[in-house]
């Protein structure tokens, strides 16, 4: 049976640089963040060439994308947070991208590395705290004191407001990347019965058809699964960045 | 195409590490992300963005500009409709005015014309009465010279001899009162 954690191996293709003792290598996680950003460059800059007034099918999908963004910023950060709507169009795009290209069979999932997801979140969660501070200034640590909460049990609030907030990156990080590895994980157990049992004979290739079903379903709740978990890492982002913008709620 | 390259660089990592905790891949990865998603932040901030927003709102202010036209024509063809139904209804007023007119003024004539008319014919009519009452009275004159004469002879035939005048005159008289 095939290794099921063997799809996340990074793989070398060839170095790039070398920062001190460190080699930059591009592998083929960069090769898919590559294949990322072109793709979804191509899409864009692709599906708004025309500048039609009538959409096509393309442009279409264009448009619905940006209002799918733009009105999830809207909803949950104000139209002051529109600010940052590069940002976490950026984000959804990639995160999605990626997410989708993974599912294509023999490709690498870029957001099954801890690494990439904590990055993404990390960046969300600087841009939280700079544009906090330098919006709000002190005022910023309103967003660890809550309205209306009794004296005596404000320090405990406090501090687990405050923990709250500095747990936000792990979480935010986590969700993704659990998910997708335990999708991609899931599959491959999953596949691997079905060629298991498919070099067991007859009756072998008979067994395999019901592991087969639930790959194919498991490969479309995966579908929904890379939506969604592009959708929360954006929606959290908004909710985070509305911190930073209006942190007396 | 990951599967042969692996078999290549097998011992590059970190040995039964569990790949997406494996350090030594960190830095590489971390560069790449930060360079591809740099790239696409800038892509869409200053390329896509601006202009799948401009074109969203170029519709918008189309959509909104069709519907101010259109609703400046509708209110121009209201005013058009209203103009229309004024000077009907001024041209209805007018003509019953006319109308009315007309009809008085027609009405006074004829009046005028039948009065004259009644008139004239009442002359005459009492013109008539006049010779009638003369033609009467000269006939009632003759009678009484006849009545006279009539009786003056039948008694003359009656008697043989003629009656004095004024005993018959008062006869006739008498018998004409009665």
């Amino acid at each position: 049976m095939a290794d099921p954690i063997h799809q996340f191996q990074i793989v070398n293709l060839f170095p790039v640089a070398k920062v001190g003792d460190t080699q930059i290598m591009f592998t083929n996680s960069a090769a898919f963040m590559v294949a990322a950003v072109t793709v979804i460059s191509i899409f864009l800059i692709a599906g708004s060439a025309s500048r039609s007034l009538v959409p096509g099918r393309l442009q279409s999908m264009v448009e619905l994308s940006y209002e799918f963004v733009a009105n999830a910023i809207r909803s949950t950060a104000g139209s002051d947070g529109m600010r940052f709507f590069p940002f976490v169009f950026s984000l959804f795009m990639f995160v999605l991208t990626v997410n989708l290209l993974g599912l294509i069979p023999y490709t690498f999932t870029v957001t099954s590395h801890i690494i990439v997801t904590v990055t993404l979140a990390m960046s969300v969660f600087l841009t939280v705290l700079v544009y906090g501070f330098y919006k709000n200034g002190l005022h910023f640590f309103n967003l660890f004191v809550p309205k209306g909460i009794p004296i005596y049990i404000l320090p405990l609030i406090v501090v687990i407001e405050v923990i709250s907030f500095l747990s936000r990156p792990i979480s935010h990080s986590v969700r993704l990347f659990a998910n997708m590895l335990a999708g991609h994980i899931t599959l491959k157990v999953f596949a691997g019965f079905v060629t298991l049992l498919g070099s067991a004979g007859a009756v072998g290739i008979a067994g395999a058809v019901l592991p087969l079903g639930l790959v194919v379903a498991i490969t479309a709740l995966e579908l929904l699964v890379a939506f969604l978990q592009a959708y929360v890492f954006a929606i959290l982002t908004c909710i985070y960045l509305n911190d930073a913008i209006h942190p007396g709620h | 195409m990951a599967t042969s390259t692996h078999t290549e660089v097998p011992s590059e990592h970190g040995k039964g590490v569990f790949p997406p905790f494996d350090p030594t891949t960190f830095p590489s990865q971390l560069v790449w992300l930060i360079l591809t998603f740099a790239i696409l932040y800038a892509l869409m901030a200053k390329v896509a963005l601006p202009r799948i927003g401009g074109i969203i709102e170029d519709r918008h202010k189309r959509v909104a500009d069709d519907v101010a036209a259109a609703g400046k024509l509708k209110a121009e063809s209201e005013a058009a409709v209203a103009a229309y139904e004024k000077a009907l209804a001024e041209a209805r007023a007018r003509a019953q005015v006319i109308a009315a007119e007309t009809r008085d003024k027609q009405a006074a004539e004829a009046e005028t014309s039948r009065k004259t008319l009644e008139d004239q014919l009442n002359i005459k009519l009492a013109d008539a009465e006049k010779t009638i009452a003369a033609t009467k009275q000269k006939a009632m004159a003759e009678v009484r010279g006849i009545a006279t004469d009539a009786a003056k002879a039948i008694v003359e035939r009656l008697t043989g001899k003629a009656p004095a005048d004024a005993a018959v005159s008062s006869a006739v008289d008498t018998a004409l009162k009665s």
